[in-house]
């Protein structure tokens, strides 16, 4: 019962979707309507159980004051505030709980939590991935010091690109006659984008496509059961 | 007040920046504090998200405006529950009830999705005239996304061995995978350069108020 009634659930779900796309009729509109609003919510306390495990895993270090345990504490605090914030005044438009808090609003200019995301969440994050410009150069260098015609041609169309999107790029090879547009830097940049990229890209996704079409068929069909976990 | 609140936004965006910078030197505790910082609020945000775009309005507000009639909601909040119960070993069993909905239903949307506009639609694209165009340049290029395509294709075909002339085709590909990682490296080096740029702007401009 514990392993096979799920197993039977996922491929009535599955097939009850697959069923709808081929006869988008009543009942099976009806279905496959209200079984992608039960997904929705489910799949809204799926997230509610990762940031459980999240807090969990903080609350562990904490209470065991393991090392460095202050940042988890940090995380934690961070956290509670922006979730107290949201639910007490709301986001954007969304009322909370003691409404769309007008008094706060006139004294912070904006809601707490819409003034929080936008002057703390959004520099960290912008900040964190624009970090990745440094080590991705230093990544490029140990890429590109391997000397085969592989690493060459990926190094190539990696300079061609970043140079063509700038105006340096454009500036030196903007001497090349019209008759031979193709050589200037922007347009080959363009032309790298638009063919072999595609061709390249197109090939990842006709290949992935298989497997996951194959894989999405295995659990459907109950061959696949990794997702239950152990026998238990 | 609003604008020393905004006055207040912007030397704590400085800060978080700052302390995030900081790491390019070395691991040291402001970046701590604010990696964990960034945690937790993305966290919460995500958290808020979800209650205000999916739960509230799907489920709770339906419940308590309409309770009896949306009775059937229970079940997916009763499923909802049972998730959350993999945080309690003894029962954590009951999971596997909402989980192997969700698997199922993902399932078959991602194996729908991906038949039509990943494999369908991709392999239709690549059914071209490739002398269509007077342009030398176009017939030259989809010359090359056609044999790309194959070729590509070719490559990651693992059922038998690639040896002999059956290797060619699928060095071929290779070649043209290592275009276009080489270009989607230089586009995503442009992206965080952009974001840099953005940085640092906010920096010169928001903060220090010597650009304009």
């Amino acid at each position: 019962m514990k392993r096979n009634i799920p197993l039977i659930l996922a491929f009535l779900a599955g097939l009850l979707m697959i069923v709808s796309e081929f006869i988008p009729h009543r009942p099976f509109s009806n279905m496959v309507e209200t079984l992608e609003n039960w997904f929705m919510i489910i799949a809204g306390f799926s997230i509610v159980l990762g940031l459980a495990s999240l807090l969990q895993m903080n609350y562990q270090k904490i209470s065991t004051k393991a090392e460095n345990w202050g940042y988890h504490l940090a995380c934690v605090i961070a956290f509670a505030l922006i979730v107290i914030m949201g639910a007490l005044w709301g986001m954007e438009d969304q009322p909370g709980l003691l409404g769309q808090g007008e008094k706060i609003v006139s004294w912070l200019g904006k809601k707490p939590f819409d003034y929080t995301y936008d002057n703390a969440l959004v520099p960290l994050s912008a900040t964190m991935f624009s970090l990745l410009a440094f080590f991705i150069a230093s990544a490029a260098y140990r890429a590109f010091i391997i000397r085969t015609f592989e690493s060459n041609l990926l190094m190539i169309s990696a300079v061609i690109v970043i140079l063509g999107r700038t105006g340096f790029g454009t500036m030196l090879t903007s001497w090349i006659p019209e008759s031979y547009r193709i050589w200037q830097l922007p347009v080959l940049a363009d032309f790298i984008m638009q063919y072999p990229n595609t061709a390249a890209q197109r090939a990842i996704l006709i290949s992935a496509s298989l497997g996951i079409i194959g894989s999405s068929l295995r659990i459907i069909l109950g061959i696949e059961r990794s997702y239950l976990g152990g026998d238990k | 007040m609003p604008e020393i609140m905004n006055t207040v936004g912007i030397w704590l965006g400085a800060f978080f920046t700052f302390a995030i910078f900081s790491f390019l030197y070395k691991d040291n505790p402001f970046y701590k504090l604010a990696e964990q910082i960034f945690v937790g609020l993305s966290a919460g945000y995500g958290l808020i998200y979800i209650i205000y775009a999916a739960l509230l309005p799907n489920l709770f507000t339906k419940l308590a405006t309409d309770f009896r009639g949306n009775l059937i909601l229970l079940i997916p909040f009763a499923l909802g529950i049972m998730m959350i119960t993999r945080m309690v070993p003894k029962i954590q069993w009951l999971s596997r009830y909402p989980l192997s909905i969700v698997i199922g239903t993902s399932a078959a949307i991602s194996l729908l999705r991906f038949l039509k506009s990943d494999l369908i639609a991709q392999v239709a694209a690549t059914m071209i005239n490739p002398f269509e165009s007077n342009v030398p340049s176009e017939i030259v290029g989809n010359l090359m996304l056609i044999i790309g395509t194959i070729c590509g294709v070719y490559f990651f075909y693992f059922s038998k061995k690639q040896e002999g002339i059956a290797k060619i085709p699928s060095k071929i590909g290779v070649y043209f995978l290592m275009v276009s990682f080489g270009a989607t490296f230089g586009y995503t080096v442009m992206a965080r350069i952009s974001l840099l740029i953005g940085r640092l702007e906010f920096l010169l401009k928001d903060w220090l108020h010597i650009i304009q």
